[in-house]
Formats: structure tokens, sequence, C-alpha cells
């Protein structure tokens, strides 16, 4: 395999580190606008309150203050991620609906001014009870968080797949659970920030730290009342987003507003309690599953239902409750399933979209039942697994097309690698190994709003010196790499040596691309990227062939050469004018083929600028009932993890010692690339499973607004990591590949669950794992089965 | 608020700027020097990404206020490469995958570098303890960990 591809399939480092490594590279907040204001938010200290009265005039008198607005001052727009579910306002008119809700935003010459003039704007708020549980808010008689929703019900989902009672009546063994995860931060090290600036003809230039700024040019667009042409979003690095970035924030439409009312460009960042604050991550989710296998341990049915706590807007969440009980299709074959799904309105922040959006914590509660079904049938972990997977070809009972899958191979290689069989079920009381699995889109099919849009436009510019290309973009690089593949899928596409390839990234006049979100990016920009390398390819050897007089067939370019197939073909007059042309330079082609280089530049020579377009929108996917289209994909990553645990027996800490970690990828583009995105995955699983959760106050206040008191993955609690990556072909894929930014935290918390359990006899139902949580379960487990379990 | 006169040496180049007593290292450096590679990903030092060595040590620079700089040496990511070459840290990063997103990176690099400076061949524990102030959210650390103890192997074969 590895011979197949000149730079696909290597290691090659990624194109910004360089830039990244001595502090080049620019990030929103590094960026400075010649006049620039500084801009600052004005947030609810209610967590559900009316506004009686805003009073600006102190603020507005303030020296160095240049502009103040209130929700009164700007068009009553509602804007939101799915257009059904529009229910946010960039500054809140008549009510807050969180702590943390934008109520004022202020411009000033410096940040200190404009922090002392939010400071001097006075609200009379009329509190009202704060709604900050799913309970309170569906208790009769609560008060609507919005007027839209009585009843505070966001959405709700009911899908049947086969007949779920019939099959339950099949069944030989039935086994039910529970599992309640907490609210998460995305904790990405950059917190949002951004600067817009208009021009004197009223266009919008809008630099931001998103993950897709296609959404935020198009809710911008929108709200302010522009064409979407008139707005340019630029993404500079962007600091890690995991989900929470994916959308248009008020602080960027704030911070264009003030803009807009100043003259000047604006700056504006979250401070790392603001991120905490604005949230969008992961929802808390309540779920319950019954789940029916046969005597031989074939899955047959599936009952499950969630109620996610939404935070007081849409947001995502209409896409999570959907994903939440649609990513339990695969990747076993389930021929029946229900769910049942409800997203609720409270006073708390708004939830939404985090890596392996919607699914992590179906996936923990499902693969934590099947190892205890395992148990009971006697059965190997892996072994029923491997029994019950799918294949390449298979479609789930909902509709997902698994048109390549890994997942037989994922699940051999953990068990190899991390030495299973020697350990399962033999190590000493308070040490365990456990394992899961999981699957994920690569791409959501569908865009956010409903559209026949292209999802990826990409251009490749060929220099007009024919010394190199450059891949011309919307998408979003946000760490994951994003910018390397295309890098390198154009190198191949093209022939040429990835250094003679550039990339531009991340700007709305580039192109469409829909963002860095549902791990779309390689398989639907990387589809975009080839065709259009291969345009630009093609008008190349086209032009190659006439200069020539040969048929365009017999040409080829590979590792920068022109192949020429079928005979000797007199090359010199080509080369002499090209070399008559580059006069005293150093580099002058040598050899008996033609370079990449003179064959570009003859094109260019003979019709001028050679460009490449692509394209690419999925074909109709997914099957008829209400909210079919999520969860469909082109294409679907799957991965299996092992872990390995050490558990306190008194304390009841947990210590995460090994992960073994195979992913599908299909074809790998990069390959440290790819590693690198299942580690992160590992720590953000880890991290959940073992440690994170915002917490609340009974006023609806974060009681951990910080790194230091909200606890993601440190250096030390990073286990060592083996990963193994596994490469289908995956048939809808550029080159054969697929996703693997999501998917491969899918297993992570149902592996360390399951090697808890290994370790201490513990079924736990919440997360995450504190101590103390972790030793009353243990204590738990004691009484109901004295002596612990099987092993001594 | 008063303005103090600071003296302190950066990438080994003197200056001298007149800064409010409550200003801190950390913005000194971005917003009077334009040294933006030094990262704020906090401002309470929790996260390490403004990570820069003091006289060598590394500290977080959004807790040292700019006066008590005064009279020091300071290092930040800007002054690690010498002329057009990385310094082999950086490219043991570069290398090994150890940059994803690379907001942590340049305080990843600058704890490394106080880290190598003392201990030659540190050992993965070493690394870990050296770099715990330092969080990352994207890499899960494994590569991050190798790039220093790559790099760590290049620097005791080369000089020293
Ligand atoms: S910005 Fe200084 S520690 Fe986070
Ligand atoms: S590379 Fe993104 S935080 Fe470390």
């Amino acid at each position: 395999m590895a011979a197949k591809y000149d730079v696909l399939g290597s290691r090659a480092p990624r194109l910004d580190a360089p830039d990244k490594a001595t502090g080049r590279a620019r990030f929103a907040d590094d960026l400075n606008l010649p006049g620039q204001l500084y801009g600052a938010l004005l947030q609810s200290p209610h967590a559900h309150a009316r506004i009686k009265r805003i009073d600006v005039s102190r603020a507005r008198r303030l020296r160095g203050v240049k502009a103040v607005l209130t929700g009164q001052d700007l068009p009553p727009i509602l804007y939101g991620v799915s257009p059904a579910r529009y229910d946010e306002e960039v500054l809140a008119r008549d009510k807050v609906r969180h702590v943390g809700d934008d109520v004022a935003a202020v411009a000033a010459v410096d940040l200190e001014t404009a922090l002392e003039a939010v400071g001097l704007i006075q609200v009379e708020y009329e509190p009202l009870p704060a709604l900050l549980t799913a309970e309170q808010a569906l208790a009769e008689g609560a008060p609507a968080i919005h007027d839209l929703f009585p009843g505070n019900l966001c959405a709700e989902v009911h899908q049947e797949f086969g007949d779920v009672a019939a099959a339950f009546k099949q069944c030989h063994l039935i086994r039910s659970g529970r599992m309640v995860n907490k609210m998460q931060d995305g904790a990405f090290l950059e917190p949002n920030a951004c600067i817009a600036e208009f021009d004197r003809r009223g266009n919008l230039t809008l630099y931001s730290s998103t993950q897709a700024p296609h959404y935020v040019q198009r809710t911008a667009a929108m709200v302010l009342g522009l064409n979407m042409s008139q707005v340019r979003v630029v993404k500079p690095y962007v600091g890690g987003g995991f989900g929470p970035k994916a959308a248009a924030t008020p602080l960027e439409l704030a911070a264009c507003f003030l803009a807009r009312r100043s003259g000047r460009p604006v700056k504006m960042g979250f401070t790392r309690e603001q991120v905490f604050l604005f949230s969008r991550a992961r929802h808390q989710f309540f779920h319950e599953m019954k789940i029916g296998v046969a005597k031989d341990g074939t899955f047959l049915a599936l009952e499950h239902r969630c109620t996610l706590d939404g935070g007081a807007y849409s947001s995502f969440g209409i896409a999570t409750v959907y994903y939440a009980g649609s990513l339990l299709g695969g990747p076993y074959r389930l021929p029946n399933m229900r769910y049942d799904g409800w997203r609720v309105f409270t006073n708390k922040p708004a939830c939404g979209a985090q890596r392996g959006h919607g699914g992590v914590i179906a996936r923990a509660l499902f693969e934590q039942q099947l190892d205890l079904i395992a148990q009971e049938l006697g059965q190997d972990p892996i072994a029923l697994r491997l029994q019950n997977t799918m294949q390449a070809g298979d479609v789930t009972c909902n509709d997902l097309n698994m048109s390549s899958l890994g997942m037989r191979e994922c699940l051999q290689a953990v068990g190899d690698g991390s030495g299973w069989r020697g350990k399962r079920g033999r190590l000493p009381r308070g040490k365990g190994i456990g394992m899961a699995s999981g699957f994920f889109v690569s791409g959501a099919g569908y865009p956010i709003y409903r559209s026949e849009t292209y999802h990826a436009t990409v251009t490749v510019k060929v220099q007009e010196d024919g010394g190199g290309v450059k891949v011309l973009t919307g998408a979003a690089e946000i760490g994951q790499g994003s910018d390397t593949a295309m890098a390198m899928i154009a190198a191949e596409a093209l022939g040429i040596p990835l250094r003679d390839v550039r990339v531009e990234s991340g700007d709305t006049d580039l192109g469409v691309d829909l963002g860095a979100y549902s791990s779309r990016t390689t398989l639907m920009t990387g589809h975009a990227t080839k065709e259009a390398a291969e345009d630009a390819r093609e008008q190349i050897l086209q032009a190659l062939a006439e200069e020539l007089g040969v048929v365009r067939g017999r040409l080829s370019i590979r590792r920068g050469r022109v192949k020429i197939a079928g005979g000797p073909v007199d090359i010199g007059p080509l080369r002499g004018r090209y070399l008559k042309e580059h006069r005293g330079w150093t580099d002058q082609p040598t050899g008996r083929e033609l370079s990449f280089r003179e064959a570009a530049r003859v094109a260019y020579l003979r019709q001028g600028t050679i460009v490449g377009t692509g394209k690419y929108k999925p074909p109709p996917l997914g099957g008829e009932y209400k909210g079919a289209a999520v969860g469909t994909s082109p294409a679907y990553g799957c991965s299996a993890q092992v872990a390995e645990v050490s558990v306190d027996l008194e304390t009841g800490q947990v210590f995460v010692e090994r992960i073994t970690d195979a992913h599908d990828c299909g074809q790998a583009v990069n390959r440290t690339s790819v590693e690198g995105q299942m580690e992160g995955s590992v720590s953000m699983g880890l991290g959940e499973a073992l440690f994170e959760e915002v917490k609340f106050d009974s006023k609806g206040r974060v009681l951990n607004p910080s790194l230091g008191e909200y606890h993601i993955p440190t250096i030390m609690d990073m286990p060592q990591m083996k990963c193994i990556v596994v490469e289908s072909n995956e048939p809808n894929g550029p080159y054969g590949a697929k996703e693997v930014g999501e998917g491969a935290i899918m297993p992570t918390i149902p592996a360390i669950l399951n090697a808890v359990y290994d370790a201490t006899g513990a079924v736990i139902d919440e997360l995450p794992l504190t101590p103390e949580r972790v030793l009353a379960a243990i204590k738990k487990a004691g009484q109901n089965k004295k002596g612990g379990r099987r092993k001594g | 608020m008063s303005s103090h006169r600071i003296r302190l040496t950066v990438n080994g180049v003197a200056r001298e700027i007149l800064a409010p007593a409550n200003r801190t290292l950390a913005q000194l450096l971005r917003e009077d020097l334009g040294l933006t590679g030094t990262k704020q990903g906090c401002g309470e030092g929790d996260c390490g990404s403004c990570t820069v060595l003091l006289d060598g040590e590394p500290v977080n620079s959004c807790l040292v206020l700019a006066v008590q700089a005064h009279g020091h040496e300071v290092l930040t990511i800007e002054g690690l490469a010498q002329g057009r070459e990385l310094h082999p840290i950086q490219q043991a990063f570069v290398e090994l995958g150890g940059i994803q997103c690379g907001f942590c990176t340049p305080g990843m690099i600058l704890s490394a570098k106080a880290l190598l400076d003392k201990t030659k061949r540190p050992s993965q524990e070493q690394i870990r303890r050296a770099l715990s102030g330092n969080l990352c959210r994207c890499t899960g650390y494994q590569k991050i960990v190798e790039a220093v103890s790559e790099a760590g192997r290049r620097l005791s074969r080369g000089r020293r």
C-alpha cells in the first residue's frame, strides 16, 4: 500500500508547524488594525430575568467611549444555528436567559475604558425563577424561557426502526441501564477573539477565531442586513475549537455592530471566564437503555430514551438530540431500535456541539451494557463485538451506509496490541482492563441550513512561473491539520512534491466551505481539492500535448517530472525556450525529462493563468423518516480502544495507565496527523471520564469558570498511548480517505468504565469518575456481591 | 496609575519601556513590544501558554508584573531560533507532530528549553513534571513528550 502514493500516507511535517514553533503564526488576538477600538460586553448576573430598563448615559459620557449598544439599538433579528430554531439575539432586548447572557456592548479607545464604561451601565432587572435542571424546566407551571417554546421543550425526537416490542419477545437476555454525564467545556486553549472592520463602501471584514467562517459570514450578513458578498470572514490561526467555535457568537456580531456604529475597527475577546459562560460545549445527557440479545449473543433490540439539558438556546442542539439516538445504529448489526429524545431549555449557558457530537455518552452507556451482557453470557467482550460487528457495505437500521468499515480490524488490533488475552480476567483486584468501540460520521450529509449549496469549493491556481501551485479554500484549519492534508492531496493529484504546494485557507472570499465540524474536511474539502488539482493538471498536460504535438494520453506527471509514454519525443525546443527565458538563474531544469515547472510555464504561455476548480456535495443520503438527515454521511470512521486502569480501592481514585487505540480512517493522508487526532481524542475522552464538569450554584452561576478549577487532562494525567492506524479503502472518500477527528473519542469513556468495572466490580452510571463516586460504587458493589468479583 | 521606566533584556536586546505599575509582563511583550508569540490562554496562571524564561526560569508571564522584570533577562519564543535555523527543540516539535493548533506551543517549547538546559537527557517522568504547568487540549501530550525527548537526544549528541 505504501508505494501506491508519493505523498499520501507519509509523515510530512505540517506546513504551519515552523511558524507555530517560532511564534510567527498569528491568531486573532495577535492581529491589530490601525485606529482600532476595543470592545467589551456587559453580561447578565441573573440566570433568568426581565430587563426593565437600561441606562447607558453615564457610559456614553465617559471619555474615550466611541459606541455603546443595547438590544434596542439593533435590528430585531433572531439568529442561531438551525433556521427552524432561531432563538438568539446579539444583545438581549427583553430578557436574559442565563448568567452571562449579553446585554450591552461598548467600544472605546482602550480595553480599560471599555470595561469601565461597561461598569457604568445600569440595568434594572426583574428576576424570574431560574430553571436550572431539565426537571425544573419541564415542571407544570414553569415559566417559559422562550415565549416561542412554552413548556421549555426545545425539540423532541421519536423514532422506531424495525419492531422493537416484537424483538424483545425473542430475546434471551435483556439488560437495562442508565448513564448521566455533566455539562462540559470545550476548553480550547485560545479564548475566542475577533476584529471587525468596515470599509467606506460598507463592506465588512471580520477576522475571527472560528471553526466555520462560512456560517459566521452567513449569520453576520443576515443579522447586519448585508449581502453575503459584502461580508468577508477571515480565520487566522485558531487555537482549537472542538465544536463550540462552529457557529457565530455574540462576540463576533457585537464587534460588527460596534464597528459599523463607530466607523473604526473593533477588537474584542472573551476572557476565559466568558468562554465558560458562552459554553456551546457538550450537553448533559440522561440516557436510559434497554438492550436485548439472543442466546448466542446476537444483538436484537435497543430501546433508548434520552433527555438533554440544553441550556438557554437551541444552538446545535437539534442536531445533538438526533445524533444522541442515531449514532447507535452502528457499528454493530442492530435490526430493531427505538429512540425517544427530548432537549430541554434551562437557564444555563447554551450547550452545543463538542467532539463526538451527541454520541459520546450514548456510546458510553451502550458499550458498558455490552460488557455486562458479555459477562452474563460468559463471552469475551471483544469476541461479542466481533460477532456482531457490521461489515463494509452493511446499512444500519436507520439507513446509514457503512461503505467502508474496518471495525473488525480495529477490534483485532487493539486485542493484539494490548495483550488483552493475557490480561483480561487475570489482573489483581484494583487493576483492570476494558475495551469499547464506536463510529462517527465523516462529514454531515447536509448543511445546517436547507440548501443545495456545495459543501466545499476549491481553487488550485498554478503559479504563472510554473514553480508551484496554490490551493485556495475557505476550509478552516483549527489545529487538526487540514491545510497540510489539502496540500498533500493537491500534491498527489498533480504529481508534484509537497514543497511546491502552498495553501491559503479560512477566508470566505476564497470559496464556500462549510467549516471544521462533523469531521468533514478531509473527505469533503479533500474531494474538492483533488478535483481542482486534477483540473489544473489536465489543463497543463493538454497544453503541453499540443505544444509537443503528441496525444494527451501519452503524458503524465509524477514526482515533479513529466512522463511521456510510447517512444521518444524531442523536448529540446521547449527546454530551449525555458532556458532562454531564465538566463542567469541557477536552478535550470536538467535531465531527459521535462519538469512540472517547464510544463506549467508553457501552459501559462499558451493560455494565461491556469486555474483548476473543484467542488463537492454529497449525493442525497439517508432514509425518508423525520430526522433522517442527522447521522447521514458519505462515509463513517470507526475505532476500538482498550484502556488499562488501576483503581485505588481506599480512595476511589482512578488512574488510566495505558490506552491502545485503533482507528479506521480509510487511506491515511498524513500518518502523524491521524495519530495526533487519535491521541487528542483520547485525552478529551479521558478528561470527561475522570474530571470534567462545569458546576453551577443555586443561582445558575458557574462555580469553576477557569482552567485551574475546571480540570482538563494535564501531561501528568495522560497515559502512554499506542495508536494503530487501520486503513480501509473508502469508496466515497478522496483517495479512499475518511475521518479521524471525532470517531476516535467514541470508545474512550466506555473503555475506561469497563476497565474500572474489571478492576473493582463497580458499575458506575454517573460521570465523571470522581474518587467519591467510584468509592461509593465499589462499596455498593461489595454489598451486592460479597467478596467482589470473580477474581481473587 | 503611576508609570515606571523598565529596563530589561528581551531576546538579547536591551529595552527600555515606560509601563504602568499594573502592566503584566505578558502585556508588555505582546502589546508594547509586539512579541505576540507569547500567548494568553487564561490570564490567570492556569494554562502556561504565556510561559517565557525569566533569567532562564520558566514563568507565567501573565502573573509577572512588568516592573518585576526590571533588570532581568527575558527569552520569548521569538528569541529561540538562531537566524533561519530552528532551535533543535522547535525542530523536534515540527518533525514529530508535537504541534496541532499551536496555541500551547510557545509555552511548551520554552518550558522544555528550561528543562533541557539543566537536564540533558531527561526521563519521561522528568519531562512530564517539567511540562505539567503547560496545558494542551489538542495533542494528548504524547508527541510533545516524544519531541522533548528527541530534542534532548539531539542536543546532547550535538553541541555541548
Ligand atoms: S495565560 Fe498565563 S497561565 Fe494562562
Ligand atoms: S496544540 Fe492546541 S493546545 Fe496544544
